[in-house]
This record gives structure tokens, sequence and C-alpha cells, in this order.
């Protein structure tokens, strides 16, 4: 996403600068939310719960704070080539980000609920997709930190693993919920958390294509690995 | 570009957070109901102007509509020419400049000007600007050499220009002869730098290198730019006034001008669609 | 300008590449007459320098000797040379033009630089470019009336006078001409620094129009170095050596005008050599003005 020479009018580049310095910000208090918000469901971490949901308004003041700057940039320096392409993915990555602070507040919000509920169950599925998904997510802001297009490209294939644990999960609360009405509430509260952090993926591997765009020009070709298959699921009782 | 740390994005966005707010400084210059004839043609109908100091002010608006006028009437080169007069008041510190008991050579030197075609003297480099130098202080050789060492630095002309100060000064590129021009006029260490289409001889990267000189020069003077190109305007000026057939139409900040002009007739010329 | 218009639809129909070449074909051949009729004429006029030239040279070069510099005008048979011709001629032009330069450099700045268009500016104008190609002879009359006739003599001053006199529109036309290319930014940058008018005038513009003007200057002497009648009236011409300003002195076009009509052979001859020094003078100038001023721009 970044030229090797510098621009003539120091200005120019020092502005370029502050929008990758925002974004990065940006992209940190994200990941910290999301981190915050796993703990809280996994580790049952209230505190780190709260934490995820205070940051939220930050986040999206964050959003405001760049989607203004990216505005006065265009009125202002008439970008083209690859300051445009940086500077509209800016705005792209920006909304990416805030959506994924919401889907992390959202899952913070929904471990309050969980915590009133012993679970027969262990989680360590949903913690193992809550690991994946970090892991692609400070990925992706690091590609973004640094214009690394190939990086961009392996996140946006490591996606596909994470829809199918998401595949799996939901296959395996539909069946607690099937063995004892009490599962109900707090699975489907769990549905919920595993379809926001499936979201959440989704929504870094958005990112990973803006900043394949944004780097190389391209646009990334073909069908965005979507394994998502819970819309066609459906689970038959053991018994019947 | 190099990879950004954290520690190192703070800082930087802490510092550009505090230069980057939009508000505009104290007024250096403020000019107050001017009207300006070429004989009995009205040519500047009532301007009131307020030029921050230490920013840039761009004017801008389609031909004829009087933003160079304006700015000659700032330093006053109207005098030249019988026929023209202008009325009204152009305070600097608390002084009307148009006053005809003004010293005007002295006003010169203090508002400098800065022409559309570079108009190198026919000396050397040297002598070049040490002429308006010399009109003015009496400086000894070493004082003199310092102080054109001074104003080719910061015109970003001393690596080209130290080795060859007693060449010819017709032998530079036309870049090159604009910024002898911008070195001759800060070499008087004026307040105000008056550009009147400083850029429109030149080619893209040449003009560049002189907006981001004219973002140096601001650190240090009050500056007005005349320019054709809105673009221009767009990216160098922190204060834009738009001029239309002698009158000011708008006049705010860069970002507010070229986002959400308030007037009708400043958003129909800046996307194009009149003038 | 909106509707678009097919080729065919353009009056005059589809081009006619017969017609073009005929007419093509035409213009060529008048171009190839005007060529022949230029270089003709151009051929004609050389011709008529080269004969000039050629029979100066080839009367004048034998003449030739140490005593035509190292003499005075003598009478016929006893030799001589043209050593007072000479030195009177140089002196007369060298002061005359010393006299006229600052006065046409004054009034031609002040036309290009200070009239502006007035009535006053207009007039001068006028006058010096009316003074510019008045027969030289008039001027000589001129000078003789309020100089030689009321002082009761001729003079070399006076002579200085004449020459001073035809120096002047010469110069004013160059300066104004030269000063009037300068463009108006390089007068105005100079203002815009602070300087007074004439400072703006003497150290800017002066020096951008220096060559042209040293040039239209080099070119008054070349003239003023040739003329002879308004000599004739004033410093008359002096047989004897003398420098002196308030006598008549000699010089070369005078000297010239009564040696070729006299029926001597050796003062005819000498006056051949004069005319061939003067020539060649004034050559030499005119190299000098071309090839030596101009490249310092």
């Amino acid at each position: 996403m970044a030229s090797d020479a510098e621009h003539i009018v120091k200005s120019y580049e020092n502005e370029l600068n502050r929008l990758r310095g925002l974004i990065a910000n940006m992209g940190g208090m994200v990941e910290h939310q999301v981190a915050d918000a796993c703990d809280a469901v996994i580790n049952r971490d209230t505190e780190a719960g709260t934490q995820a949901v205070a940051q939220d308004p930050k986040v999206d003041e964050a959003e405001r704070e760049i989607e203004q700057f990216v505005i006065r940039l265009l009125a202002l320096r008439q970008p083209v080539a690859g300051d445009l392409r940086q500077i509209v993915a800016s705005l792209k990555i920006t909304s990416d980000l805030e959506r994924i602070g919401d889907y992390a507040a959202n899952v913070a919000k929904r471990s309050v609920v969980l915590q009133q509920f012993v679970l027969p169950y262990t989680l360590t599925g949903l913690g193992h997709m809550s690991r994946l998904v970090q892991e692609n997510l400070k990925r992706v802001i690091d590609a973004v930190g640094v214009g690394d297009a190939d990086e961009a490209l392996e996140v946006w294939r490591a996606d596909e693993p994470i829809d199918q644990i998401y595949n799996a999960l939901f296959r395996e609360l539909i069946t607690y919920m099937m063995e004892d009405p009490r599962n109900i509430t707090p699975c489907t509260h769990l549905l919920f958390i595993a379809k926001n952090l499936e979201r959440i993926g989704d929504h870094a591997t958005n990112i990973a294509e803006t900043v394949y765009y944004a780097v190389t020009g391209e646009p990334l070709l073909g069908a965005r690995p979507k394994g998502d298959t819970s819309a066609y699921a459906v689970v038959r009782p053991a018994h019947d | 570009m190099s990879t950004t740390n954290d520690s190192a994005v703070r800082a930087n966005i802490g510092a550009m957070e505090a230069k980057s707010s939009e508000a505009l400084n104290a007024l250096r210059i403020a000019i107050k109901n001017v009207d300006f004839y070429y004989g009995t043609n009205k040519a500047l109908k009532g301007i009131n102007l307020d030029l921050p100091d230490k920013q840039v002010t761009g004017m801008i608006g389609p031909s004829g509509c009087g933003k160079s006028t304006l700015l000659r009437v700032l330093n006053r080169m109207y005098d030249l020419y019988p026929g023209q007069r202008a009325e009204g008041a152009v305070m600097m510190d608390g002084e009307n400049i148009l006053d005809p008991g003004v010293d005007v050579n002295q006003l010169r030197s203090r508002i400098g000007m800065v022409f559309q075609k570079p108009t190198p003297f026919p000396m050397s480099i040297y002598d070049n600007i040490a002429f308006g130098v010399k009109l003015h202080e009496k400086l000894s050789k070493s004082e003199m050499d310092e102080r054109v060492e001074w104003a080719l630095t910061h015109a970003a002309l001393w690596g080209e220009a130290k080795d060859r100060l007693q060449a010819s000064a017709m032998g530079m590129s036309g870049g090159q002869q604009q910024r002898l021009c911008i070195a001759r006029t800060i070499a008087t260490r004026p307040e105000v730098i008056l550009f009147d289409e400083p850029t429109s001889a030149l080619d893209p990267i040449s003009t560049l290198k002189i907006e981001e000189l004219i973002d140096e020069l601001k650190h240090d003077f009050t500056i007005a730019i005349v320019t054709h190109n809105m673009q221009q305007a767009a990216r160098c000026a922190d204060q834009v006034a738009f001029f239309y057939l002698g009158e000011l139409v708008e006049v705010g900040t860069a970002t507010q001008m070229f986002t959400a002009p308030r007037e009708k007739r400043t958003q129909e010329y800046i996307t194009g669609r009149f003038g | 300008m909106s509707a678009t218009i097919s080729r065919g639809q353009i009056p005059g129909g589809v081009r006619d590449m017969k017609m073009a070449e005929q007419l093509s074909r035409s213009r060529s051949r008048k171009n190839m007459i005007a060529k022949t009729l230029c270089m003709s004429a151009t051929a004609v006029a050389l011709a008529f320098l080269a004969a000039i030239l050629g029979t100066l040279f080839w009367l004048g070069f034998s003449g030739i000797h140490w005593s035509v510099f190292t003499q005075v005008t003598k009478p016929p048979g006893s030799g001589g040379g043209l050593l007072n011709a000479i030195v009177g001629s140089l002196i007369q032009t060298v002061i005359g033009t010393a006299i006229g330069t600052p006065i046409g450099l004054m009034v031609g700045t002040y036309l290009a630089e200070y009239s502006a268009g007035s009535v006053l500016g207009n007039a001068v104008r006028f006058v010096s470019d009316v003074l510019l190609s008045a027969p030289s002879i008039l001027i000589g009359l001129f000078i003789y009336e309020i100089f030689v006739a009321p002082f009761g003599g001729f003079s070399g001053f006076a002579g200085c006078l004449a020459l001073a006199v035809i120096v002047i529109p010469i110069v004013v036309r160059t300066t104004e001409d030269m000063l009037q290319l300068i463009p108006t930014a390089l007068r105005e940058a100079a203002v815009a620094l602070g300087a007074p008018k004439w400072k703006a005038v003497v150290f800017v513009c002066y020096r951008a129009a220096l060559n042209g003007i040293a040039t239209g200057i080099l070119l008054a002497i070349a003239r003023v170095a040739g003329e002879t009648a308004p000599l004739l009236f004033t410093s008359l011409g002096n047989l004897n050596w003398s420098v002196n300003m308030s006598e008549p002195m000699s010089s070369l076009p005078v000297t010239i005008y009564q040696y070729a009509g006299s029926p001597f052979d050796d003062w005819v001859q000498l006056a051949w050599v004069g005319a061939l020094l003067i020539t060649f003078g004034v050559l030499a100038l005119n190299i000098v003005a071309r090839f030596v001023l101009k490249p310092r721009s």
C-alpha cells in the first residue's frame, strides 16, 4: 500500500502516515475488544466483558474521525493511483473494523447472561474458533499496517476453517438443545456468540480483500470461500 | 513506507492533531471595503477579507474576477499605472497601506511579490538576490554572503546554486528561476509574500516542489496565493477565498470550501459547472 | 455542438484527390518562381556590394604605405599622408558621440519609461524621427548659423556638435526600441522589491537592454564616421596638423572630398586610400557590433 519514494510535498506524506496511524490505532482497539469479549465468554472474565463493551463508543468515534479525514484528503489532495486506493481502502476498512467492534461488544454482552448458567458441556470448540478468529484478525490488521498483499491473501483463504468449525458448532448446539430443554437458553446465546465470531471472521476476510486490492490494484477474483453451510443444516433427533 | 510501531504512531498522531486543527490564526492584514478602478471600470467591489498570520490564503475564481487585481493592491503595484486607483483601506500593523503618505518602497520590502513568469534579472545569481537587499539595508560583504545563503537555502536552491553563485541567472531552468525569484523576494525579509499564479508556467514536478516550498515558507511568512488551478488552492491553502466578477463570494477554511461550501456559486464553480 | 456530422454530409462533398494534387503542383511552381526571383535579387545586390568593395580595394590598396599613417597632408607632389585627417576624424567622432549618446540615452529612456503615450512624448518621438532622416547638410548649416557665424570661425568643436546632433536621434530610437522590448514583468519585479522607478530602470532595464543599446551606439559611430556635409560647414577641414578644438580641423571625409575632385594624381590616390580606410573602419565596427557584443546575452 505504500510506495518507496516519498511525496514531494511533505505535509501530504505526513497526512498519509497519519491515516495509516489512525487505522492501526483503531485496529489495535478492535483487536483488544475481540480478545476481551472472547475472554469474557471462554474464561468467564466479567472485567474483560465490561472492557469490551466500554470500548465500543471509542471505536465508533475512531470510525467517524477516520471518515472525516478521508473525505478531507479526497477533497484537498486529489489522490490518484496507489494513494487513491489506499485512501479509499481506509474508508472501507474502518467500516469493517467498526462492525467487528459491534460484534465484539455483542458477544461481551451475551457473556454476562451466560455466566448465570452452569454449562454441562465444554466450550473447547468455541474456544478454538475464537482463537482462529483472533489470529486472523491480528494477521489482517498487521497486513494493513505494512501493506502486505501476500499475507492478506493467506488470511482470505484462512476463513474456511473458521466456517467449518462454525458448522460443527451449529450441529453440536442443536443437539444439546434437543437433548434437554433447559439447554435451550444458554445454547441459543452460544449460537449467537458463535455467529458473531463467524461474522467477525468474514469482516476480517473483507479487510483482506480490500488490502489486496489497495496494494496490487487487482481485485481478489474468484468466489470468497464461503464455508458456512449452516443455512442448509438439518439435524434430526437421534431417536425417532 | 516503513513499518509503524505503536509508540511512534501514537506520537505522530498526537503531533498531527496539535497542528491539524482547522482554526485560522489571528489576522495579519485586514482588507476593508476595498474598491478598485481601471479608469472608470470598477473591477473590485467592496472587498472585505482578513489574511491570517503565517498561513496561506488562496484566492480562486474565473478569469477576470479580480483576484490578481486585489493581490496587486496589497503591494500598491497599481501606483505604476496612472489610470488605476484603489479606495478603501488595507490595514497592517494599525496602518492603512493605501494611504498616499506611506513610503511605498519600504512597504514593498515588507510585502514581497512573486510573479507568474519567472523574471530573473540579467545578473549573476548572487547579484539577483543582493539587489533587493541593497535597496534597503547596508550590509558588509560577509553579512550579504550570509543573507544570500539564507535566502537560497529557504528557497530550496542552495544545493543547486552554491557552486555557481557568480554564473548568470539566465542559465537556469524554469523551475530553478522561479525559486530564484522566491529567494530574491524573501531576501529582504518581508512579512508577507504574494504569489501571483507562481506555477502556471512550470511543469508538474516543479510545481509540486514550489508547493512544498510554500508549505515550508508559511512557518515564517504570511502568504497569499492567486491561482487559476483550484486543486492547487486545495492543496496549499489554509483559507480559501472565492471571487466572482469583482466580488468576494465566499471565504472559509480549505476543508470547508472544498467539502461543503455555503454559497451556490462557490459550489458550482468548484465542481466545474460554470466559469 | 452535439450533432454529429458524417463525412459525406460536409458541404463540398467528398474529397477530390485529383484537384488537391493539381493545386499542390501549382503552388510548388509558384514557390519555385518566387524563390528564383529572390535569389536573383540577392545576387544583384551582392554583385553591387562586391563591385564597390572590389573597386575600393583595387584602387586604394596600392596606395597604402606607412607614410599614410605618419605624415600629414602636404601640397601635391610632395608626398604626404593622411595623419591629420585620421586623427581629426577620430577626435570629432569620439567627442561627437560622447556628447550625443548621453542625451540620446536620456531622451530614449524618457520616451520608453516615463512618457506612456503623453502628448509631449509623442511630439518628442516625432521630432526625433524627423531628425533621424534629415539631410545631414541641413544639420551642418544649422550648426554653422548658431555656432560658427556668431563666433566668427570654423572650429573642431563645431564639427563635434554637428556630429552629436546626428548621433542623438539614432541613439534615441535604439534606446527606446530596446527598452520597450523588455517585458513589463521584469520592471514590475524590480519595483516589487522596493526599488524606486529610476533604480529599476538603471540597474535592471539598462542591463537587460545593454547589448541592444551598445549595438545602437556602435552603429551611430559608424554612421557619423563617414559624414562629410555637416563637417564642411563646421570644421571646414585643415591641410595642416591641428588638434586645437577652436580652429578648423581636418577629417577623412572632407579630405577625400577635397582630394578626389582635384587634378593631381597623388591626391586622387590618397583619396582612394582614405575611402578604403573609412569603409573598412566602418566594416570593422559593424563586425564588432555583431560578434563581440551579441554572444554576451
